[in-house]
């Protein structure tokens, strides 16, 4: 199994233009004593949009979640192995997650605005780490929604609340709020599940656009999403990296059977 | 290839491929028909390989829209995509040989009228045209069963078909010297043994269309060097 994951891991390495963001090497992840990821290693491209696939309980949301260490938030739960952020070790013990996790955002799959004005919800981040005068908060606030997309809806209306907004609309907040503090890489969670389709097609254009200056992991149950967004696939089974390449091979010609299988249909 | 979750959708990718070898199995009665035509003046098939043809043109609509429903609805990947792909190549590939089998068939009809025998003889030609129906029933089994094994043969077994093509075409050009009074019909016969030429090569091409759908890799300029490497590769 770990020379697999090894061969796997060397997916966008191959291509030596690509600077590498994240490298997981031999990361197991245990919920108290299950087992949930197993000798994961993987190579996240920078500026590039690497998607997790994989039935569910395959461990994709728990890889996604030890990328910024969300996990960090529960006791009992554990990563062993390293993750190489920038060239830190970012499952040190002595790493300072708040500014882990302003340098690695998250968006969810439920939006989770702050029951706040659309400007704070932007700006309360912002606050944690910066210290802006007005002016410099109002661009940077403008700065976020335009990258979301979301400026020209929200502009006339930056003090209503952001839970008054649709789904779609709170989703790309959410994703404005991630991106505020200027981070180097976005973990989005199932962004588009609770979302109508044009909406995800905002948000899968948004993503896009935001891989131009951003590192970007998406988990996804939506396959075609994947397939539509990602340049890098992983798929992910019972907690195993089972295979790891470039999107365009994976969905046309996957190398091994089990990833096929998934792909096509044919799961379970 | 284990079942889809999905029962329809494997009743759907079903019925494209035993619609293909539907398709395929009517391609193969029409070319025999043809070959019945330049072996005999007896026989008069140019109603069934006409009635044939339009069969087949219907079956390739058919198919074609059948192939588009799947992609809307289903959105088919990996082997799937590629199934389904090259269904719409082969049912293609399978239309172009029913136009080139009824161009001989009205050809050959032709040149069985009584003051069109010549010196040149429709039975050098017969043999040219089992090859390429050997190559046709041989190429639908291979897609029948996705062995790659036959269809590499399939593709090597065309150049058979090219060399005698090249020996009709030889023997023709010889008997237009000695005697230009064959010209005429000798012309027809080019035009016949054209269109088997041209049955082999489509069906080396559904033979390579085989290859990619279970390989995954596109062979169509590959070299026969090359072909027989993948085909061993997948025999270990």
């Amino acid at each position: 199994m770990n020379d697999r994951s090894a061969a796997r891991a060397a997916a966008p390495t191959a291509d030596k233009r690509l600077a590498i963001k994240l490298a997981v090497r031999n990361l197991d992840f245990y919920y108290g004593k299950f087992h949930a990821l197993k000798h994961v290693n993987l190579d996240v491209a920078e500026r590039r949009v690497t998607a997790f696939i994989g039935p569910s309980g395959c461990g994709k949301s728990t890889l996604l979640r030890t990328l910024n260490r969300m996990y960090s938030l529960y006791p009992g739960q554990r990563a062993v192995g390293e993750i190489t952020l920038n060239g830190n070790n970012i499952l040190e013990p002595g790493t300072d997650l708040n500014m882990l996790r302003a340098k690695v955002g998250m968006v969810f799959q439920k939006p989770t605005p702050f029951p706040m004005s659309i400007y704070d919800n932007i700006a309360f981040g912002v606050r944690l780490y910066e210290t802006l005068g007005t002016r410099d908060m109002d661009e940077r606030v403008e700065w976020a929604l335009s990258k979301a997309a979301m400026w020209q809806e929200a502009k006339d209306k930056l003090k209503q609340s952001g839970m008054a907004l649709s789904g779609g609309q709170q989703q790309r907040l959410c994703i404005a709020r991630a991106v505020a503090v200027k981070p180097d890489v976005l973990l989005l969670d199932e962004p588009t599940s609770a979302l109508d389709p044009i909406s995800t097609a905002k948000i899968e254009e948004l993503i896009s656009e935001l891989k131009t200056d951003y590192t970007i992991a998406i988990v996804t149950h939506n396959m075609q999403q994947a397939a539509r967004v990602s340049d890098y696939t992983a798929y992910m089974y019972l907690g195993e990296l089972v295979e790891f390449g470039a999107t365009d091979e994976i969905f046309i010609r996957p190398r091994r059977k089990e990833t096929e299988d998934y792909i096509t249909g044919r799961f379970g | 290839m284990s079942e889809h979750t999905s029962k329809q959708f494997d009743a759907e990718m079903e019925a494209i491929r035993s619609g293909v070898l539907a398709m395929g199995g009517l391609v193969e009665t029409q070319l025999q028909r043809a070959i019945q035509v330049l072996k005999s003046s007896e026989v008069d098939m140019i109603g069934a390989v006409r009635a044939d043809e339009l069969s087949i043109n219907h079956m390739q609509v058919d198919l074609d829209q059948q192939c588009s429903q799947i992609i809307a609805r289903r959105q088919p990947a990996a082997i799937d995509l590629r199934m389904v792909l090259i269904v719409v190549k082969i049912v293609n590939e399978l239309e172009r040989i029913g136009d080139e089998v009824k161009k001989i068939a009205y050809k050959g009809q032709e040149m069985q009228k009584p003051e069109r025998l010549s010196s040149v003889r429709l039975h050098e030609i017969t043999h040219a045209a089992q090859l390429a129906e050997t190559n046709l029933r041989l190429v639908l089994d291979a897609f029948a069963r996705l062995d790659i094994a036959a269809a590499a043969e399939v593709i090597f077994k065309d150049e058979a078909i090219d060399a005698a093509f090249l020996s009709i075409m030889r023997q023709l050009i010889s008997y237009m010297m000695e005697d230009p009074r064959t010209i005429s019909a000798s012309l027809e016969i080019v035009f016949i043994a054209k269109s088997i030429e041209r049955i082999g090569d489509h069906a080396k091409n559904i033979a390579e269309n085989v290859v990619h759908v279970v390989k995954g890799k596109d062979v169509r300029h590959a070299t026969a060097d090359q072909i027989r490497a993948e085909v061993a590769q997948s025999a270990r």
